[in-house]
């Protein structure tokens, strides 16, 4: 405690009053800046040492199955939850030590709903307003402002309740940019709602993204939304396995995938193995694998396998061959098997509430 | 909320203010090219105690405003302490009036306190279990991540509940003529006062037991161990003088004891009836043989709505 103290007054008087925040929010400094960060929950090692760092403007997505630990580190990154060791910095400050700074420069929406259904829309907004210290002459031009920016302005004073599950989305988005915060974290933004809602979301995010140049970490399960990333980290099993532009990522895979059903899968893996040298893996009941030039291969494996093949399909890579070729396993197949340990630990689903 | 908060002394914290440019600048110095018609950014300074005030006012709006849109709840909670005074209390009127020859006196008049009080007592505790029902509805979590002192949002919580339980005492209040209590101005003063320091204590007592309360099934528990055995000890409905011994012990251990009996007292002075009469219903709280004056009555009560608020404020921050 004193020791905070005395640090903030230390970095206040190197600084010139008028000159940048102290705290490291400088242009050019990390939005996010994380080291080593580790969270355990009991015996099970929720998120085992995660490093990255975003810079001020970006859209980074975390992307990983559920049960990855992405909302374990969504959560740590805006101080709901203490790491067990790590650090990470928010907007120039740290989660653990500087929690109610990091918490004025950030905005939150969760996966679940977090308005009060009895009030209107403009009322949700007027409580956030006051809450986070919103100036009063700016409250009301800024109440507008984002009610624009996400077309409820119609709506502003019915009641939340009567909102569909899109719209209180929206709304949601428009109440965590209402305090201008640098970083907006969304945890799952789009999950539970149907694809053309979805699609209306992200065209708010992207127009955000043109608009406020906010910094956005995002994280989600759905390998489209991941294009929409300026970065993405793929993230399995507590780790993040892969960090790079979703381009970069797709290229660096390099490879077609190739996907055969055969009248005995089994057979046509020990052929693929034997005479192509190629490792085949079985996956959403079809047997894949990775070659070059997929066009021309194909001709060849119809001559050669000696295993009668039902059908074939080859396709240009994808974030989801970018997710298989790190993790061994497509994110469905992920999600199956974490779904099992999910299940044989109910408290942890409970603490991802 | 948390040690940076409470520690970071207000000149520094201005410094830091003042030397944070403005987010749109700052985005648009990183990315020019993005920078295209950005809505004024707000700055947030944050941290001031009128911030705090004003978080604390804001939840206590929020109170006041979903008090206001639940009329059938405004009305429900009015027609138990309508069928206690007026069919209950007539009941036991007539029993009276035959039994002990204290006719000459209304035992409405008598239950009018009491029935006031347990206005107070049920609006207050069903306010301040509402934080439970925030929590299974997610909004509770809007306010936990904020970055206001716990404490700003339990008081604003209990200055709500107190208000909307006072409101509701009010209207009972307004009957006072129907079982015979005047409207005397300084009766009715005295009452009100006395009303709202119940309605403090309650609901934080009430805040105190929710905070940490998980599921809305825990407000059963609530109301069966706490609310019922505050009502029935508390004298809203029977003299507390000459009862059995281990009756009269419990009844000195409830606080809303110490409520009623003012309110009683109060109510006695304004009415015409007996010296007999005014003993045996309005004879005060005895400790071993002294009557407690009213002033340490509401002393105590004022005590104790202080603690249980730091309790309340205590068992808030540690939620998550």
């Amino acid at each position: 405690m004193g020791l905070l103290s005395s640090d903030a007054r230390h970095d206040a008087d190197l600084v010139p009053a008028g000159g940048p925040d102290p705290k490291g929010a400088e242009p050019g400094a990390p939005a996010i800046e994380v080291r080593d960060l580790v969270r355990r929950f009991g015996g099970l090692e929720a998120v085992r040492g995660v490093s990255f760092r975003v810079a001020q403007g970006e859209t980074f997505g975390f992307l990983g199955p559920n049960g990855a630990g992405k909302s374990t580190t969504i959560s740590m990154l805006c101080t709901l939850l203490n790491p067990t060791s790590g650090t990470a910095r928010v907007a120039g400050h740290d989660v653990v030590a500087e929690r109610a700074e990091v918490r004025k420069r950030i905005g939150l929406v969760f996966q679940d709903t977090t308005l009060d259904d009895y009030l209107t829309a403009q009322e949700n907004l007027r409580f956030h307003a006051e809450l986070y210290g919103v100036p009063r002459s700016q409250t009301g031009p800024r109440i507008d402002d984002v009610l624009r920016m996400v077309g409820l302005v119609e709506r502003r004073d019915s009641l939340v309740r009567t909102f569909s599950g899109g719209m209180k989305r929206r709304l949601e988005i428009a109440r965590g940019l209402l305090h201008s915060p640098r970083v907006l974290f969304l945890d799952e933004p789009t999950v539970g709602l149907d694809p053309q809602t979805r699609s209306h979301i992200w065209g708010y995010i992207n127009e955000l993204r043109q608009r406020e140049a906010i910094t956005i970490f995002l994280t989600t399960h759905y390998m489209d939304e991941a294009e929409h990333c300026d970065r993405i980290a793929i993230i399995d099993e507590g780790r993040i396995v892969a960090e790079d532009t979703p381009e970069q990522l797709k290229a660096g895979v390099g490879q077609d995938r190739v996907q055969i059903s055969t009248d005995d899968d089994r057979a046509a893996i020990a052929v693929l193995h034997d005479r192509f040298s190629i490792d085949a893996t079985i996956s959403e009941g079809t047997v894949a694998f990775y070659v070059a030039r997929g066009e021309a291969f194909v001709p060849r494996l119809f001559a050669e396998l000696g295993v009668p093949i039902k059908s074939v399909s080859v396709a240009r890579p994808t974030l989801d061959d970018v997710f298989m070729t790190y993790t061994g396993r497509t994110i469905r197949d992920a999600e199956a098997s974490s779904s099992e340990r999910m299940a044989a630990a109910p408290w942890m689903r409970a603490r991802r509430r | 909320m948390d040690a940076g908060e409470a520690t970071l002394s207000e000149a520094v914290r201005e410094d830091v203010t003042r030397g944070d440019p403005s987010n749109a600048t700052l985005r648009a110095a990183a990315h020019p090219a993005r920078h295209r018609a950005a809505p004024a950014a707000v700055r947030v300074a944050g941290g001031r105690w009128q911030d705090d005030l004003r978080a604390v006012t804001m939840v206590w709006k929020r109170e006041l405003i979903r008090f206001s849109r639940n009329r059938l709840r405004i009305i429900t909670s009015l027609v138990q302490p309508v069928l206690f005074l007026f069919v209950l209390g007539t009941g036991l009127s007539s029993l009276m009036g035959r039994g002990l020859g204290s006719g000459a006196t209304d035992f409405r008049t008598f239950m009018f306190p009491g029935v006031v009080a347990m206005t107070v007592l049920f609006t207050a505790i069903f306010s301040s279990v509402s934080i439970v029902w925030d929590r299974e509805f997610g909004f509770l979590r809007e306010m936990l991540v904020a970055p206001v002192r716990r404490g700003a949002l339990v008081v604003g919580k209990c200055a709500g509940g107190a208000t909307v339980a006072t409101i509701q005492a009010l209207i009972m209040l307004a009957l006072a003529g129907l079982v015979h209590v005047p409207y005397s101005p300084a009766l009715i003063f005295t009452l009100v006062g006395e009303m709202v320091l119940a309605a403090v204590m309650i609901t934080a007592l009430g805040t105190a037991l929710a905070s940490r309360m998980a599921q809305v099934e825990s407000f059963q528990v609530v109301m069966q161990f706490v609310v019922l055995p505050l009502f029935f000890l508390s004298g809203a409905l029977f003299p507390l003088h000459s009862l059995p011994t281990w009756l009269a012990v419990l009844t000195k251990f409830d606080p809303l004891a110490y409520l009623v009996d003012p309110m009683r007292r109060a109510v006695f002075a304004h009415v015409r009836t007996t010296a007999e009469v005014r003993t045996l219903f309005a004879g005060g709280v005895t400790w071993n043989g002294w009557t407690v004056p009213v002033g340490v009555e509401l002393g105590l009560a004022a005590v104790l709505a202080v603690v249980l608020l730091a309790v309340a404020i205590y068992e808030f921050a540690r939620t998550d």
